[in-house]
């Protein structure tokens, strides 16, 4: 019963989800207008988890903001991505016209747990090209290592 | 065989490929005034080097590839973003100027500003009286 269980969520809902990407995509190129936070599915910005041995590493995808307006924190086991993306002053002149207003606007906040080993005293963050890569060193402690026999 | 049918039997196969390689489509604000369209688009991970703007006839093609240092034997625990390749295309009406776009590139965001053409730019029309 299980076991069909399991089968059953991991084949149907990859499919739903491409579905749902490709509808989101048919629905785009006959120009009809798609949700705001089209594109990036669910909420802004969209992040990627990943390990190393050594540390922990959280990518959150945030082009447009200024490195200067982002706050990152730890609280209790938790990464805090916070900030505000300003609102594009596209276009200069008195009549505009919008076609699309899919980008992100306004004050976001995402909140990852993070692993028990993670260390929140050696925490690292970078910004490049519109990616903050935040790396989060793991406890001494938990790290594999090699035990002598004596 | 003719030089048309093969054009022909070609396009399709073009357009599947393209559609097979996974892309994301990136999020985009289209904003027109007086003076042209200006296309702001998200595209986190994106350097210069690695962003194509490409006009093909009238359609504009935005292709991106998005790059993040992460250092070796990285397990990937959770992914919201799974295709580092971003693309999206649009159609430009005619009286745009796809010879004189201007690109920018900044934090992850590309700004395309896409000129009206001289003759197409807005004027008033005196009304004559007789």
């Amino acid at each position: 019963m299980k076991g069909s269980f399991t089968r059953f969520s991991s084949d149907v809902f990859p499919d739903f989800e491409r579905l749902q990407e490709q509808m989101d995509a048919a629905v785009r190129n006959f120009g009809i207008s798609s949700g705001i936070r089209a594109g990036a599915r669910g909420t802004f910005p969209p992040i990627n988890i990943g390990s190393t041995t050594d540390a922990i590493e959280v990518v959150a995808f945030v082009a447009g903001v200024d490195p200067q307006a982002l706050e990152v924190s730890i609280d209790k086991g938790l990464l805090i991505l916070s900030g505000e993306r300003p609102a594009a002053v596209a276009g200069a002149g008195e009549h505009k016209t919008v076609y699309a207003d899919e980008r992100f606007v306004g004050k976001f906040r995402r909140v990852v747990n993070l692993p028990d080993d993670a260390d929140p005293a050696r925490v690292e963050a970078k910004y490049a090209d519109g990616c903050l890569r935040v790396t989060v060193m793991k406890r001494e402690s938990s790290k594999p290592r090699l035990i002598q026999v004596q | 065989m003719s030089e048309e049918t093969q054009v022909a039997t070609r396009e399709p196969q073009n357009v599947s490929t393209r559609s097979a390689a996974a892309a994301l489509i990136p999020p985009v604000d289209i904003v027109e005034d007086e003076t042209g369209i200006t296309i702001t688009a998200d595209l986190p991970g994106a350097s210069r080097d690695r962003l194509e703007i490409k006009m093909e006839g009238e359609h504009l093609l935005i292709e991106a590839e998005a790059a993040v240092a992460v250092p070796e034997g990285l397990q990937l625990l959770h992914a919201e973003i799974l295709e580092p390749r971003y693309r999206r295309a649009f159609r430009l009406s005619r009286e745009l100027d796809g010879s004189k776009i201007e690109a920018s590139l900044k934090d992850g965001v590309l700004t395309l500003r896409i000129p009206r053409i001289e003759q197409a730019q807005p004027r008033r029309i005196e009304v004559q009286v007789e």
